[in-house]
């Protein structure tokens, strides 16, 4: 069977693991870069803000494959791998994890940052910000949108 | 006019405000567009979140899709906010 590629799951994951068996199977690997997103208290103060991350089961997986196999055909990658969390997070927990395997590094780094933009407007997931003073959606930044410009992309406004 | 059936699905802050998560429904609409449409007839609250939000999104069959993409029977369609995911 085939390691997955794509994992969207409730459980945290261990970042050197998933290195490490990522890699195992290539010699010809010389760079590895990695993004690492993690979840910030929005409610820095007495009462501590959790998160919920809401998602598209189904949708989810393809959206988050489209995006690697949008950076594995931009780049001269040997491997690649995304993981993202759902469900109930606090702050300093690990969201998402995407790996990018290269010769050299600048196909690897440029992948990874690459994937990174591409997800955060493309992949059905929505964070809830969770206090006990209540809960409020989180709105989406126009940084983000302004980032997918630097590859090309459009963001996917509701087009005629 | 023949219908057709289409699931369709809300999700987020959209499910909030219009108190529903999934349906399944009987249509005559050809496309997305022609489907907000139809849901908007439902009320104010429905016209609004639909028809006068521009910050809307949909997929169809988990492709995201556009106003003018085409629905056909055992589709599914879904609305969402902008995404926030990463």
């Amino acid at each position: 069977m085939l390691p997955q590629r794509i994992k969207v799951q409730a459980a945290d994951f261990d970042i050197s693991e998933e290195v490490r068996q990522l890699r195992a199977p290539y010699a010809d690997v010389g760079a590895v870069a990695m993004f690492l997103g993690t979840v910030r208290d929005l409610n820095l103060g007495e009462s501590v803000s959790n998160l919920y991350l809401e998602h598209y089961p189904g949708m989810t997986e393809k959206a988050l494959e489209k995006v690697r196999q949008a950076a594995m055909q931009r780049w001269n990658l040997i491997d690649s791998l995304i993981i993202h969390r759902v469900g109930e997070l606090k702050p300093q927990d690990q969201i998402v994890l995407t790996l990018a395997l290269s010769r050299h590094r600048q196909d690897a780094i440029d992948a990874c940052n690459f994937m990174m933009d591409y997800l955060k407007s493309h992949a059905p997931f929505w964070k809830k910000e969770t206090t006990p003073d209540g809960e409020r959606w989180v709105d989406a930044r126009t940084s983000d949108e302004e980032a997918l410009k630097r590859w090309g992309l459009e963001p996917q406004d509701l087009q005629d | 006019m023949s219908t057709h059936s289409v699931k369709v699905l809300y999700f987020a802050a959209l499910r909030d405000a219009l108190n529903t998560a999934e349906e399944t429904l009987e249509t005559t609409a050809k496309t997305v567009e022609e489907l907000m449409h139809e849901l908007a007839q439902r009320g104010d609250n429905w016209s609004a979140h639909l028809l006068e939000n521009r910050r809307l999104r949909v997929s169809v069959n988990q492709e995201l899709s556009r106003k003018s993409t085409h629905l056909q029977s055992g589709d599914e369609v879904a609305f969402f906010p902008p995404v926030t995911g990463g």
